[in-house]
């Protein structure tokens, strides 16, 4: 069965290949990433809200070790491999450390339609894998150099768009409870479908305008933009076996960890490294593995949790 | 009836928005008083920058000012920004009135 949130993304990628008209106002695509971070931090919160929170707190520095890991494994990959020079491969591994909150609106809806359920502290998981691998990318382009003006840094990282509308969405759902959310539930959750479903058509116009780019770059960052996640899923799913996890729960934190960032990343590193190409990291990230994880990626990981723990659902 | 205007330089800087927040913070240290800040799209030699999305948005702005704080702020771009960013800047000579705003 495949997903119809999918098939607007795949008529968007060729409506953006075959270089059509559509086009969506920019308002719109900011006002759906508005409803679908909410929509996830509410739906987190209100699950977290049943449940003791300090058992979670050796959880979280697991999934931050996950994330700095992965930045790690992908500079190296990206200097001898790819031979990167060290800004432009400290910038993409910060993306590939990082988490794509679109890609795990996907894999949480992937999830949804099939009824298999998952622990509310993926989305604390999503909150806290977004910061450290930015932060592990600027070091490993500068070192620990005193230029680096900390504080903006993380003024940009903590309180950009996704970190706050997810921590206060899940502030909020924890607060208000199932009957607080009741009335505001039609506009968020009964929606997040038709949201993800516009949102994703305007991924594929900006997924499409990645081939050009892409054709310069090459056979490496193409097989890198596959690989990595791949790897970086094996990471995560080991990890969330060793959490204990539910399949549904194992199968978002693979998710989670193989996906790269778009927004919050390219944003601070644009400032934090300048001279690294954003193309690059972009083309990789949006033109390969943004489109991976959400055609293949996702049943793929799903299917190895399955495996792996041998549990049926 | 003739106005009294007096000359002033017009200094307009086109560039990335993810710069936008950090070159205003630099505007305010070096002294500008007043500026104007508008979203733009267009075509240069980083490829098409058309607003679609936050990552290839533009922005274009303008501040009036005395010519030599206008070299100030062009000789502080040029040195801070044009190796690493997509940035057009440049003056122009233009007519005020009310000369005591632009100084």
């Amino acid at each position: 069965m495949i997903d119809v949130v999918i098939l607007f993304f795949i008529l968007g990628l060729i409506a953006g290949l075959l270089r059509s008209e559509l086009k969506l106002p920019a308002a719109l695509y900011e006002t759906l990433s508005l409803v679908l971070l909410l929509t996830i931090g509410l739906k987190g919160g209100e699950g977290l809200a049943k449940q003791a929170i300090a058992p979670l707190l050796p959880q979280l520095g697991i999934v931050m070790m996950l994330g700095i890991a992965q930045t790690f494994i992908a500079f190296l990959i990206l200097s001898f491999v790819g031979k990167l020079g060290r800004a432009d491969a400290a910038a993409t591994a910060a993306h590939y450390g990082s988490v794509s909150v679109a890609t795990f609106a996907v894999a949480t809806n992937w999830l949804m339609s099939r009824n298999i359920a998952f622990e509310p502290q993926l989305t604390i998981f999503l909150t806290v894998m977004e910061v450290p691998a930015i932060i592990v990318g600027i070091v490993l382009a500068r070192g620990l150099s005193k230029q680096t003006d900390w504080r903006a840094l993380a003024h940009e990282s903590f309180l950009g768009k996704g970190v706050t509308l997810l921590i206060g969405g899940m502030a909020i759902g924890w607060a208000a409870g199932p009957e607080g959310l009741a009335p505001i539930k039609g506009l968020f959750y009964d929606l997040f479908k038709g949201a993800l479903t516009l949102f994703l058509l305007e991924m594929g116009l900006i997924v499409a305008r990645q081939a050009g780019e892409l054709r310069k770059r090459g056979m490496f960052i193409i097989a890198f933009g596959v690989l990595m996640p791949l790897l970086s899923a094996l990471l995560g799913t080991a990890c969330g076996i060793a959490m204990g996890l539910s399949v549904g729960g194992i199968t978002l934190l693979t998710t989670l960890a193989a996906s790269a960032s778009y927004i919050a990343v390219p944003a601070t590193i644009r400032l934090a490294i300048p001279e690294a190409n954003p193309a690059l990291s972009l083309a990789a990230v949006l033109g390969i593995t943004f489109p991976f994880n959400i055609l293949v990626g996702i049943p793929l990981y799903h299917w190895l949790a399955v495996e792996l723990t041998g549990v049926m659902v | 009836m003739t106005l009294s205007t007096e000359k002033r330089t017009l200094l307009t800087v086109i560039t990335e928005s993810a710069i936008e927040e950090t070159l205003l913070k630099d505007l305010e240290k070096l002294g500008v008083r007043g500026y104007t800040v508008s979203d733009a799209r267009g075509r240069g030699g980083r490829g098409v920058r058309d607003a679609t999305w936050g990552e290839v948005s533009n922005i274009r702005l303008e501040v009036i000012c005395a010519r030599t704080m206008a070299e100030t702020v062009l000789n502080h771009i040029q040195s801070h920004y044009y190796a690493n960013y997509a940035m057009v800047a440049f003056l122009q000579e233009v007519e005020i009135l009310r000369p005591e705003k632009f100084s």
